[in-house]
């Protein structure tokens, strides 16, 4: 059974921008942690920030989007567990994708860092500065960052499922060149 | 023998210092901000000491001499603090304090004062001024500023640490300055 009905174009640009962007900033964090200090890991950092509260930005308009215009239903063929799975992926990725850079501006924060988006727009700090609260930030930043990354290799693995085994064409209602007709 | 005929004689010498009153230190403090990327970062020097003494009737016969230990820099990491006490910042083996000496007060009125010193740092010395404010808390007097400063003319951040781009030139040295009253 093959669904013809695809996401709103505005979902489909936000979804590849936003999975664009939130690879890589997690790649850019992964690099950038482990650097020696120095003026380029400044630099790197800031970038890492801005990239991570844009995609904050962008998920709140995706959340709106998804909220104004429901998102297809699930092929037919899906029985009871694999609609929990897909329902619950989807919640644990819009979860994360807000939890990631949230922890993110509140470890800045607790660091003493504060955000200053694209060296203009100062963020207001979420905590006051404490360096304990900061390291455990940190630990919570990184630990739902690798749960996000499990969570997306997740949704690849279903996607590459709901193609090649279901041979739905499902992949097409998120796909940016429109369905195969 | 002889040495113990001089004490006298120095404690002549030593007796007006004497009446200039050491800091508060418990009361005072001395931070900065300093900015990267336009990312402001606070800092400050945990220990200081010094004798300042001004009478706030006559701001203009007042006399200021501080010294900070450059290892007592504090930053938001303990990585920032490694980092601040190498060579190509403090470089506090070599210099292990920095030191401020005013050279004139100027009663601007209003409790303003315009205090021009010499400050030293990392072996530095330059020319810095700037208006202060002055007030009487019970038996303290306290002095407040922010002192702009170039990191540069210090030769603070060499290295690659030089670039502006990464972190601005200007330092803002802001400090709280308590004097107990003056005998």
């Amino acid at each position: 059974m093959k669904s013809s009905e695809r996401y709103s174009s505005p979902a489909i640009a936000l979804h590849w921008l936003i999975a664009g962007l939130i690879i890589a900033t997690f790649i850019w964090g992964l690099v950038v942690s482990d650097m020696p200090l120095s003026p380029a890991k400044f630099k790197y950092i800031a970038w890492h920030k801005w990239a991570g509260i844009t995609v904050l930005a962008l998920v709140a308009v995706r959340l709106l989007v998804r909220l104004l215009k429901r998102p297809p239903a699930l092929p037919a063929h899906m029985n009871g567990i694999e609609r929990v799975l897909a329902h619950g992926g989807h919640l644990a990725l819009y979860l994360l994708m807000f939890a990631v850079p949230l922890t993110g501006w509140l470890m800045s924060s607790a660091y003493g860092f504060p955000v200053v988006l694209f060296k203009v727009v100062q963020l207001p700090d979420l905590v006051a500065q404490n360096e304990q609260l900061a390291a455990t930030l940190k630990t919570v930043h990184e630990t739902l960052n690798w749960i996000m990354a499990a969570c997306v290799a997740g949704h690849v693995l279903a996607a590459i499922k709901h193609h090649v085994i279901d041979k739905d064409g499902m992949l097409y209602r998120m796909s940016l060149r429109g369905p195969r007709q | 023998m002889k040495q113990l005929r001089l004490i006298p004689a120095a404690l002549l010498l030593v007796a007006p210092l004497l009446q200039a009153a050491p800091l508060d230190t418990g009361k005072s403090q001395i931070n900065f901000t300093m900015k990267q990327l336009n990312v402001p970062v606070t800092g400050s020097f945990k220990k200081f000491s010094g004798t300042v003494v001004l009478d706030l009737k006559k701001p203009e016969t007042g006399k200021a001499d501080i010294s900070i230990d450059t290892a007592s820099i504090s930053l938001p990491t303990a990585e920032a603090v490694g980092e601040a006490k190498k060579a190509d910042w403090f470089n506090v083996a070599k210099f292990p304090s920095a030191r401020f000496v005013s050279s004139s007060i100027k009663n601007l009125g209003g409790g303003k004062l315009q205090v021009a010193g010499k400050l030293t740092i990392k072996g530095n010395t330059r020319d810095v001024t700037a208006p202060f404010t002055a007030r009487q808390e019970g038996a303290l007097t306290v002095v407040e500023g922010v002192l702009p400063v170039s990191r540069l003319a210090y030769k603070i951040g060499e290295g690659d640490w030089a670039d502006t781009g990464t972190v601005a030139d200007e330092v803002q040295i802001k400090f709280k300055v308590a004097i107990p009253a003056g005998k």
